[in-house]
């Protein structure tokens, strides 16, 4: 092996790192370091011009070790490995020695300062010395994706991804696509028909080639990798089979069962034979086996001999399990809206006039158990209070986040009042109005053009006085309680995680934010990616947004998804862990830890006798350590972090206590 | 106003910061019902804008806050509204500055260990003639509290839960004229000293007896106890707590029949300080021939009865109406012949609300236990 060579790369990072750091002290001291050919220092290390001074120094001087001190290695460690390999030497001969955020911004006095980065730089010099070149291996991308919930932002990453040429697998709990989207009457700004501008979608993911929808089902299990993930998935039985079933809907007359509508949130009721509502896609019917009385009790049975003819009434029809498997998956599991009942002062569950944002969205829609006259107790309300922040930006529920669409979905909603009840009297209480979007605040002007009461306070409570609904708060700019007597509350709930996401979570291992929405990778740089290779997510399941937002990451997450299909190879990381497997004891210890499912114990022959020895795919490793630390026998080493590379490092360290 | 005063003015500011002024306090606060010009979003948007130097100003209105902690339960920011009025009281006990009625309450406390300026030899004359035995031959400590044990109305309900422990066969005792006031309060009217110092007091006192479980007749009690005692180290039960196990267990039976229409009031230091709300329901509920009816407003919407934060010994300033006398007129509303309640505050301020409102022919304010007591011979 040739003779080691370092370079250290000194960087002011303009001032951040020199007004604390006494950089030219710094090269001076470098360069004495064992194994250094060459210290210098630089303003902006990973500007074009730097990144060159690195590479001339590694021709010239024939360097084979480079360390940059810098900024985290979180930052430019990619910048830099890139550069070394334009350079012709091994990326992983790279040590990045942190002297910004664990140095320079953290410290003022300057002598103290360059002291620790001299320490810091020797311990890093020392690692380095020692690192062996790595190489990244390539595996091949099946060239699939996933969508995990067809609501509007499964929609369109589905779409996209199709027409881009790939396969995908919609994947929807519902009987039909659609979502929240479709149960919601006008969208704000535009008053756009939210039905009309979904529907001509929802036909386009029916028909579209490439789209295999997958309704009424789940996902159980997921393994494998970026590229090579494999997904069962459970179709539930739906009784009805989806190719025989034209949608006719002769059979709904001879089913006798009620059942609340879940489509209309249990405002109205619908037969237990449904389908969910007239342009449902696909346009088939389904059986709620909760409600059925063949399904419960074996009884009744009088739908099947109607559809004789095409035979499509199928009451012992099973769950069925497939498998399929696919490069990348779009997580786009969509929210919840917030429960009320937890918040008791303001009477739902309790008085019949107080209703959601969405509930209302049903009372307002043509579709929806009124045909879109707002009605209560079959009266129309002439006194209407709207509540702002209900389960939002509220910690007594938990729930600290703004939900970002209940300012403006209540203006549109007091409009729609205004537009159907002109003499209804409409108040909305309000916190804050965020009106930050497209179009958002020249629409709060016209709600109030209209007529529309805005007042200031977050309501305490809603109470009964005779027939009428009395909502109290403190009007804050008035600074005096006030009363409304009111026929009708609508409260703006905001947006939840769904319930059932933690099914999801675990079987995708994503991780959470603190709001319990899914977390993405980079809050700003990498908003659609998550912590897990070809897992993206879009949607709500990310965080409250509105449509215009949701369609937007959407089609982000699609053509993220879309990069490794396309690229047909992905390359998997090179600072894995290795196995010594005449160390290893078989405890299965790593197996335990290991939070990729990455280890697995491998009958070994060691000196002629079969054992169990820990095995690492190299392809799931994610190089995180758990296991090199769980490992009692020393048995395991992850590369570029060997215990060898490691005690280096302290050795230097308390070398320079002395 | 002192120095101290002042320091100790300036360092509430701190937990207020995130208060973004919604409203919801004021909105939710009884008192700002009754008395307009309290308006504790206000109070603290004043407080947030000044050095801590005009607090004493604000004295008059500071005595209002029945510390029902409405507002701190929904405030969505997680301010506390009635910590910093008992920490701006305690400004104003620290620098003299409390009504006549407050001073002569602390006084009382410092000089006889209970607020009612009674000598504590009365403290035990409720339990004359009941046999009632010393907490020294007992298990389980029936803590009375100063205004059960000294008030002629309210000492029936001392009797009434003697004698319905007595019935379910508990061991239980008192500690006589030695008990002391809990102080819960004491730390509402601000005077955080003398309640450290009657809290070190008890939990001497109690460490001398083998005490299992500590029972309760008020709600007040039982809270100071249960969340303020830290150190204390005991079981703090409201009876409410433990007569429904009774019944369960066949320990208590109901031989009686009580023919009324009953609804019941939730006190604020056992609903919404401590989540109580089913068991007091619990018992009505099984009592035999009792028809029982809610409000509109109970659990945590039930409207305070203005009885706690040393209300019990000051009016509020400038007030228009009692939101006892509300209460009551809800109560009739639901078309209760009884209102009960498990408080002994919450029963005199109902009760006067009927007095006042000459309404002693359509409804009678009675504690739960009082009830239970009439049902079980």
């Amino acid at each position: 092996m040739s003779k080691t060579r370092v370079g250290v790369y000194i960087c002011h990072c303009g001032v951040n790192i020199k007004s604390t750091v006494d950089v030219t002290k710094l090269t001076e001291f470098a360069s004495k370091l064992p194994h250094v050919s060459v210290a210098k220092d630089y303003i902006y290390l990973c500007s074009d011009p730097g990144q060159e001074l690195i590479k001339n120094d590694i021709n010239e001087f024939n360097l084979n070790r480079i360390v940059v001190a810098a900024c985290s290695p979180r930052m430019h460690e990619p910048t830099f490995r890139k550069a070394l390999r334009s350079a012709g030497i091994n990326p992983y001969c790279l040590e990045i020695a942190n002297i910004r955020e664990h140095c320079s911004w953290v410290h003022e006095d300057i002598e103290k300062a360059t002291k620790k980065a001299e320490s810091i730089l020797a311990a890093t010099v020392a690692k380095a010395s020692l690192l062996e070149p790595l190489e990244e291996k390539e595996v091949d991308v099946i060239p699939t994706a996933l969508v995990l919930g067809g609501g509007i932002a499964g929609i369109q990453a589905a779409l996209d991804i199709a027409d881009t040429g790939f396969k995908v697998y919609l994947v929807e709990k519902d009987p039909s696509i659609g979502g929240h989207m479709m149960q919601l009457d006008k969208t704000f700004p535009t008053l756009d028909c939210s039905a009309c501008i979904l529907t001509p979608k929802m036909s386009d993911v029916g028909n579209h080639p490439n789209i295999e929808l997958l309704t009424y089902s789940e996902i159980t299990n997921v393994g494998g990798y970026v590229g090579n993930f494999k997904v069962t998935i459970k179709k539930k039985p739906r009784y009805i089979i989806e190719d025989k079933c034209n949608g006719c809907g002769n059979c709904i007359s001879y089913c006798p069962i009620e059942m609340p509508d879940p489509f209309n949130l249990n405002l109205s009721k619908t037969k237990c034979l449904y389908i969910p509502f007239p342009q449902a896609v696909p346009a088939c019917f389904v059986i709620d086996p909760d409600y059925c009385r063949y399904t419960l009790n074996r009884e009744c049975k009088q739908c099947e001999p109607v559809c004789k003819e095409l035979g499509a009434i199928d009451l012992k029809q099973k769950e069925q399990f497939i498998e399929v498997d696919v490069g990348t998956i779009i997580v786009a599991t969509g929210f919840d809206t917030f429960d009320p009942t937890l918040k008791p002062e303001l009477g739902y569950g309790l008085y019949p006039n107080v209703i959601t944002g969405l509930e209302f969205e049903r009372l307002s829609s043509a579709s929806g158990p009124t045909t879109g006259d707002v009605m209560i107790n079959g009266k129309k309300p002439k006194n209407v209070v709207f509540i702002h922040c209900v389960g939002s930006r509220d910690k007594t529920v938990g729930n600290e986040y703004c939900s970002r669409v209940c300012c403006m979905y209540t203006a549109k909603q007091a409009h729609l009042i205004k537009d159907k009840i002109p003499d209804a009297k409409v108040t909305v209480f309000y916190i804050d109005v965020r009106a930050f979007g497209k179009g958002f605040e020249e629409f709060y002007d016209r709600v109030k053009q209209e007529g529309i009461i805005y007042r200031r306070g977050n309501v305490a409570e809603v109470y009964k006085r005779g027939e009428k609904l009395v909502v109290k708060a403190e009007d804050t700019l008035l600074g005096q309680l006030v009363e409304v007597e009111t026929d009708l509350v609508v409260l703006a709930v905001g947006m939840v995680p769904r319930a059932d996401s933690n099914t999801v979570n675990n079987l995708l291992k994503l991780s959470q934010s603190s709001d319990k929405f899914l977390l993405e990778a980079h809050p700003k740089l990498r908003p659609v990616d998550t912590a897990s290779d070809g897992i993206f997510l879009a949607g709500c399941c990310q965080g409250p947004k509105d449509i215009p937002d949701t369609v937007a990451q959407a089609s982000a997450a699609a053509s993220k998804a879309c990069i490794p299909l396309s690229q047909g190879k992905v390359r998997t990381e090179a600072q894995v862990a290795q196995v010594n497997d005449l160390l290893c004891r078989g405890c299965g210890f790593c197996v335990e830890v290991c939070p990729y499912d990455a280890i697995e114990l491998k009958p070994t022959v060691i000196a002629g006798e079969t054992v169990d020895v820990a095995s690492v795919n190299e392809v799931l490793c994610k190089g995180c350590g758990a296991c090199v630390a769980a490992c009692l026998s020393g048995a395991i080493q992850q590369k570029s972090f060997t215990d060898e590379q490691l005690l280096s490092m302290i050795a230097s360290l308390g070398e320079s206590y002395e | 106003m002192s120095e101290e005063a002042e320091r100790l003015a300036y360092i509430l500011r701190d937990p207020l910061f995130p208060c973004i002024q919604c409203g919801k306090c004021t909105g939710s606060c009884p008192i700002s019902v009754i008395s307009p010009h309290f308006n504790i979003r206000k109070l603290l948007y004043e407080i947030l804008n000044s050095e801590g130097e005009d607090i004493a100003q604000k004295k008059e209105m500071l005595w209002d806050c029945s510390t029902c902690t409405t507002c701190v339960v929904r405030c969505p920011k997680e301010v506390d509204p009635a910590d910093l009025i008992i920490s701006m009281r305690s400004v104003l006990v620290e620098d003299g500055q409390v009504p006549p009625k407050i001073r002569d309450v602390l006084k009382s406390i410092s000089i006889r260990g209970n607020p009612w300026n009674i000598g504590q030899e009365k403290r035990s004359e409720w339990a004359e003639g009941l046999e009632i035995k010393s907490i020294a031959d007992a298990e389980i400590l029936y803590y009375v509290g100063c205004t059960v044990a000294f008030d002629p109305r309210l000492q029936k309900i001392a009797k009434a839960l003697a004698k319905t422990l007595a019935k379910a066969g508990i061991n239980f005792g008192t500690l006589g004229n030695d008990e002391v006031c809990c102080g819960n309060e004491i730390r509402r009217m601000g005077d955080i000293w003398s309640f450290d110092a009657l809290k070190e007091m008890n939990i001497e006192m109690f460490k001398q007896f083998p005490i299992k479980q500590i029972i309760t007749s008020s709600p007040h009690c039982y809270n100071t106890f249960k969340n303020e005692y830290t150190e204390l180290g005991i079981e703090v039960k409201h009876y409410t707590q433990i007569i429904p196990d009774l019944i369960k267990k066949k320990k208590l039976s109901f031989s009686k029949k009580f023919e009324k229409t009953v609804t019941y009031h939730d006190p604020c230091f056992l609903g919404r300080q401590n989540q109580i709300f089913d068991e007091p329901r619990d018992i009505l509920k099984s009592i035999p021939s009792l028809n029982f009816v809610e409000m509109d407003r109970t659990r945590e919407r039930a409207l305070c009865c203005e009885g706690g934060g040393g209300r019990m010994w000051i009016e509020a300033y400038e007030t228009m109406e009692r939101t006892a006398t509300i209460r009551v007129k809800e109560a009739l509303d639901c078309g209760a012949e009884i209102l009960a309640t498990a408080c002994p505050f919450c029963l005199l301020t109902l009760e006067d609300a009927v007095k006042s409102g000459e309404l002693e022919d359509k409804i009678q304010i009675l504690d739960i236990v009082e009830i239970v007591s009439q049902v079980i011979d």
